[in-house]
């Protein structure tokens, strides 16, 4: 079933563990994302992948076999830098056509590949530009072909996407989504941006300082974090600090003055956090007063003072009309919305 | 009052150069325009310099064998101090670059070495170890039972070429270094993933881009070696003549001021022909990887 897996991998640059206890088996065909701040050891295990680097611990395995005994020129692997690292003196072509020359696929086969790989990516009538004379999302396309014409069995992006600027940093996440269907290549992604991630892939790998915080869909691990770190870094978020009573039946969650009936599964002091989208204004729930209200188009950004501390409040701009600034409001929620988790100790 | 102003503005850039620009006409331009003049002037054993204005020089230097020779001998040297730099030069950049910072900033400075040791110490350095029978490494070799005679070092275009080199090296490994440090850090490494192994990396990959950054040392080390002077007079002596050393005896030793002056200028333009001819061939060449 797992396609490419990685056995409780570790990294050790002397003293300092850069990635430690990692494991996860990939499916074939799957879009994995490893998402986390800088330094946290994704590109770390990304180059461990690619080869560029050895474990210290643990294996690295594709179809049962052990990858990290395979030298990196020999793997098979596709990659695109973030840099693009695409070879200045050469066209657009003979970067593409460069690892089929390595594979030594005949010429006339390798020119008809070539021309399909830039096609794919819409780079047709481009096979002799030289990289320097290309655009910043230009060379991105090129350095998809040439990582994707060896028909790589897995696809690795570092990061590809961060040198764009933001419109055609979305185009490209549409573009590459719909190239990676249609190619159907198991493909790793390393990003620090949690909207790339979570509109590009399958399943998200949510990384903080060498270790795997959570491993979900982008759905779960957007309604369902498994940390304070997840539920922080992948988009905004309310935490308040809530006691779940289980002493009475039916069992209460006690969030300041707003007693709701309590999530299964845990007992005493616990952390509720609620996405800001969730909240709404209602006749029950968190005393709260408007701090400041903010326009933004197709939604209003309302920032609160209420009785566990400062929220952010998200209303869909609907046309009705919206508390202003000052106002007193209740805070409310669905139980559903919220995610319990035991408080940490701070 | 604006165009007072105005006016001093625009005089500004002028007055604030002129310093510069006069010390640059009066100590270059003017010996140089001389130098040319004088080298249409006559001159006779007893009569000395003519202020005339002949041919003789220049067409002395046309016929006569004796001079093509200097100058062939001039541009072989030239060349092979350019190719020896280039084939130690380029690889010992790529090592350099990458090694890692402390034993990198060491060797930067051992391959500085050269430059900071006087030309005289650094040539007689050469001639301690090589010069003859008492030479430190051909008295050893031939102890050694390695060679009967000494490796022939002083007054030959060997010895001239390897000294040279020697001297010229930092020139060539700046210029490939700096060509190294503007390559992507990946891309070996992208390469790699595609197949490639060490040797197609270097070849294809690395090779072509630091050409730039090699000829581009090649240019200066050809031209400071072909005008090289303390080298070739320490070395060749007045047994083995190279360009500059041979207007230099014309003007002290046969005070033939006006064919030394030839001479000088004719390697001058021969110079400035070559460097300004292969750098535009290099630029048109490179264009795609100079951008």
């Amino acid at each position: 079933m797992a396609y490419l897996e990685l056995d409780r991998v570790a990294k050790q640059f002397g003293a300092q563990t850069v990635v430690d206890d990692f494991s996860l088996s990939v499916g074939k065909g799957e879009f994995i994302s490893f998402l986390g701040p800088s330094g946290c050891g994704k590109t770390t295990t990304l180059q461990m992948i690619a080869g560029f680097l050895d474990p210290t611990r643990g294996a690295i395995r594709l179809e049962g076999k052990d990858l990290t005994a395979i030298p990196p020129a020999r793997r098979g692997l596709g990659i695109v830098f973030q840099s693009y690292a695409l070879f200045p003196h050469m066209t657009a072509a003979e970067n593409v056509a460069f690892g089929l020359e390595m594979r030594k696929v005949p010429r006339n086969e390798r020119a008809e590949r070539v021309r399909a790989a830039l096609a794919m990516v819409g780079l047709a009538g481009y096979e002799d530009r030289h990289p320097r004379r290309m655009s910043g999302g230009q060379q991105q396309r090129v350095a998809l072909a040439r990582a994707l014409v060896i028909k790589p069995s897995v696809l690795l992006l570092d990061e590809p996407l961060s040198n764009l600027d933001a419109k055609l940093r979305e185009e490209m996440q549409i573009e590459l989504r719909q190239i990676q269907r249609t190619v159907g290549t198991t493909t790793i992604l390393v990003t620090h941006d949690q909207n790339e991630a979570m509109s590009l892939s399958d399943r998200i790998v949510v990384m903080s300082q060498g270790k795997i915080e959570q491993i979900g869909t982008p759905q779960e691990t957007y309604e369902k974090p498994a940390s304070a770190f997840v539920s922080q870094f992948l988009g905004k978020t309310n935490d308040f600090a809530a006691t779940i009573d289980r002493t009475a039946a039916p069992a209460r969650l006690v969030v300041g003055s707003w007693a709701v009936p309590a999530p299964a599964g845990f007992n005493g002091a616990v952390t509720v956090s609620v996405r800001p989208e969730r909240i709404g204004f209602g006749d029950a729930g968190l005393t709260a007063r408007i701090v400041t209200r903010i326009f933004q188009g197709n939604h209003w950004l309302f920032q609160c003072d209420s009785e566990c501390g400062p929220a952010i409040v998200i209303r869909q701009n609907d046309g009705k009309a919206q508390p202003a600034e000052g106002d007193a409001v209740r805070l409310t929620w669905r139980p559903e919305d919220m995610s319990a988790r035991a408080r940490e100790s701070a | 009052m604006s165009g007072v102003a105005e006016e001093r503005g625009a005089r500004a850039p002028w007055a604030l150069t002129a310093p510069a620009l006069m010390l640059f006409v009066g100590v270059l331009l003017i010996p140089l325009a001389m130098t040319v003049m004088l080298s249409f002037h006559d001159w006779g054993q007893y009569k000395g310099i003519e202020p005339v204005f002949i041919l003789k020089n220049w067409y002395e230097i046309a016929a006569d064998p004796y001079y093509a020779e200097m100058f062939w001998r001039t541009f072989r040297i030239a060349i092979l101090t350019t190719l020896l730099t280039a084939l130690l030069g380029a690889p010992e950049a790529y090592i350099l670059n990458r090694m890692s910072g402390r034993w990198k900033s060491f060797f930067l400075l051992v391959i500085l070495g050269p430059l900071l040791i006087s030309v005289v110490a650094r040539t007689l350095g050469w001639a301690l170890l090589f010069g003859g029978n008492n030479g430190l490494v051909n008295k050893l070799l031939m102890s050694l039972g390695v060679m009967r005679s000494p490796i022939p070092f002083m007054f030959t275009e060997t010895g001239m070429v390897v000294a040279l080199a020697h001297v010229m090296m930092p020139f060539m490994v700046l210029s490939v270094w700096a060509a190294l440090q503007r390559l992507d850090p990946q891309i070996e490494n992208a390469a790699m993933s595609l197949g490639a192994g060490p040797v197609t990396i270097i070849r294809r990959i690395i090779m072509p881009q630091i050409m730039p950054g090699v000829l581009s040392g090649a240019i200066i080390v050809f031209s400071l070696s072909a005008s090289a002077f303390a080298t070739p007079a320490i070395i060749g002596g007045r047994r083995l003549k190279v360009a500059a050393t041979l207007a230099y005896d014309e003007f002290l030793n046969t005070l033939n001021w006006p064919l030394g002056a030839a001479v000088a200028t004719l390697l001058l333009f021969a110079l400035v022909l070559i460097v300004v001819g292969s750098n535009a061939l290099i630029e048109r060449r490179y264009a795609e990887v100079f951008r």
